[in-house]
């Protein structure tokens, strides 16, 4: 089975910087993927390049079965990404925005009526489709920003820091849905600064320094490490790393 | 009536945007040398509060003093007195590291040299990379080089917005050890957060949730306004155990929490081994296996979403 993101020795460089040094990932079709770094670790540059937004400087990355260098549409077409803010126009309302990425991402007219009104249906946003975006809470913001990011059937969805601000409950809610998309067979790759959501993931990877420092399920980490809590294993990880860099 | 020397004292103060009431008849008081925190999601209104506190924003209603002062009638007296560090865009990107703290020593009539001392278990992590632009620096060294800026001019008092949030875990830790190293050194600390765990590091906290206060209190004492007893469930596939464990008729909440669920249940008296062995069996009827529970001491995370009603926003 084509596996939904896989590469190796992915490296990035700015100048004499190496900001994604040489790492290698394969996560299943279905899968919940986490990937855990401190700031400034390469994680959103490692994003950019698997979601066709920067090239590599080496090494090779396959998303969706597709070439992210050379079949960079056709990995556009199979992904959904979700980026903490900017992922939703304010000045729009709920449905517009909808309607909107529906165009964007190629859907007909009747299959942006019909997913707009079963998503608007999902979310209990009924009463507030004519609001704009901006005036609604943050929580549904971000719930209604990763269900349009899932608009088009995406095989793949990036989620940069879903979570980041959003109250307790909405933040499970938010978790909820990923294992739903899950489920449907997405496969959801995803990082967060908040460590108990490490331990809903079914694998992680943890960066340091532009490489990839662990990798394995959040048993198989906690074991490896001999800690009681994935927040423990990162500490461990990032900590010297983040010593010696002045962060 | 306010202790005598109370660094920070709200009163009923009221702020509305709109149709938005971002402040809701809030009333608290900081005492001296106190590491006090603002806990809850964003929007809850914490901004507002400390742009009041700032003297940055007038309140509608209610009044608040810091240091004494009234943020409406003394809001000079306040602003040479506070040292503030706005949730967003508090440094010049454009500006070194160096370029940055002598801007901000200027602006408040100091120099760098004058408010060395103070500074110095933090500017010394980045002043290996005094000459670098601010734009260019990490998250958790932004943060250290806004928390200088804050302190060069030797305030009285840190307000501090959401030093932390987007920051990774480690960056969290090292700040707030820095921020009980001031407190322990005298400084009144007023800082506030969304990450629940991090309100475990100050001596009291407010859990702040859409304009309202729900509660204040030393954060250990936090998790005694849980209503009920709280377990820690565990079994596989425990994306179904969710759904297992809320279709239970006495469940009240089950939410997930690292690698186990939360789970609180309706009726009060019942020992723990007859719960286990009823959900156990429930569990185990509806293909879940694996199944273990303990009782846990609530904590913060739990009681807030408890005082939430259990409803998100």
């Amino acid at each position: 089975m084509t596996l939904a993101i896989d590469v190796h020795q992915l490296t990035r460089r700015f100048g004499s910087f190496t900001a994604v040094d040489a790492i290698d990932l394969d996560v299943q079709q279905g899968e919940v993927f986490g990937f855990l770094g401190a700031n400034g670790a390469g994680k959103t540059t490692a994003i950019k390049m698997l979601i066709g937004l920067l090239s590599p400087s080496g090494g090779t990355a396959r998303v969706a079965g597709f070439d992210v260098l050379t079949q960079t549409e056709e990995v556009r077409r199979r992904i959904g990404y979700m980026s903490q803010r900017f992922s939703l126009y304010d000045d729009l309302t709920v449905r517009e925005n909808i309607t909107l990425y529906g165009g964007i991402y190629g859907l007909t007219d009747r299959e942006i009526r019909e997913r707009s009104d079963a998503m608007i249906d999902k979310l209990g946003l009924a009463s507030s489709a004519k609001r704009l975006v901006r005036t609604i809470p943050l929580g549904w913001k971000q719930k209604l920003a990763f269900s349009v990011a899932m608009l088009h059937r995406p095989s793949v969805v990036f989620l940069d820091e879903p979570t980041g601000g959003v109250d307790p409950i909405t933040r499970r809610q938010f978790w909820e849905m990923i294992y739903a998309a899950a489920a449907d067979g997405t496969t959801v790759f995803v990082t967060t600064h908040y460590m108990d959501e490490a331990e809903y993931c079914d694998r992680l990877s943890i960066m340091v320094d532009g490489r990839i420092a662990a990798q394995g399920t959040p048993v198989e980490l906690k074991s490896e490490f001999g800690v009681a809590s994935i927040d423990d294993v990162f500490v461990q990880l990032a900590r010297p790393a983040a010593a010696e860099a002045g962060r | 009536m306010s202790e005598p020397g109370s660094p920070v004292v709200v009163r009923a103060l009221s702020k509305t945007f709109g149709k938005t009431r971002a402040l809701d008849n809030v009333s608290f008081e900081v005492r001296p040398g106190e590491l006090f925190g603002l806990v809850g999601p964003d929007g809850g209104g914490k901004t507002t509060l400390f742009r009041i506190l700032a003297t940055l924003m007038l309140p509608d209603e209610g009044s608040a003093t810091v240091l004494g002062r009234d943020v409406v009638k003394e809001l000079w007296e306040i602003r040479a007195r506070v040292g503030y560090m706005p949730g967003r865009f508090s440094l010049y990107p454009d500006l070194t590291v160096e370029e940055n703290l002598t801007f901000f020593a200027s602006v408040f009539g100091t120099t760098r040299e004058a408010g060395y001392e103070l500074i110095a278990p933090i500017y010394r992590q980045i002043e290996p990379f005094k000459d670098r632009k601010a734009g260019a620096l990490s998250g958790g060294m932004k943060q250290k080089l806004a928390l200088s800026c804050a302190l060069v001019h030797r305030p009285e008092i840190l307000l501090l917005d959401e030093p932390t949030t987007g920051v990774d875990a480690v960056s969290r830790r090292e700040f707030w050890d820095l921020l009980g190293a001031l407190q322990t050194s005298g400084l009144t600390v007023v800082v506030s957060t969304p990450y629940m765990d991090e309100a475990l590091r100050c001596q009291r906290v407010a859990l702040v949730q859409k304009g309202r206060l729900l509660a204040i209190d030393a954060p250990g004492e936090v998790g005694g306004r849980f209503p009920g007893d709280l377990y820690a469930v565990r079994g596989t596939p425990r994306h179904a155990l969710i759904g297992v464990l809320r279709e239970f008729p006495h469940a009240v909440s089950v939410q997930p929490f690292g690698d186990t669920l939360h789970y609180s249940d309706a009726r009060t008296g019942l020992g723990v081994a007859e719960l286990t062995a009823e959900l156990a069996t429930w569990t185990s009827a509806r293909g879940i296996h694996d199944f273990d529970m303990q009782p846990i001491e609530p904590g913060i995370e739990d009681t807030f979403m408890a005082l939430m009603g259990g409803v998100a926003e």
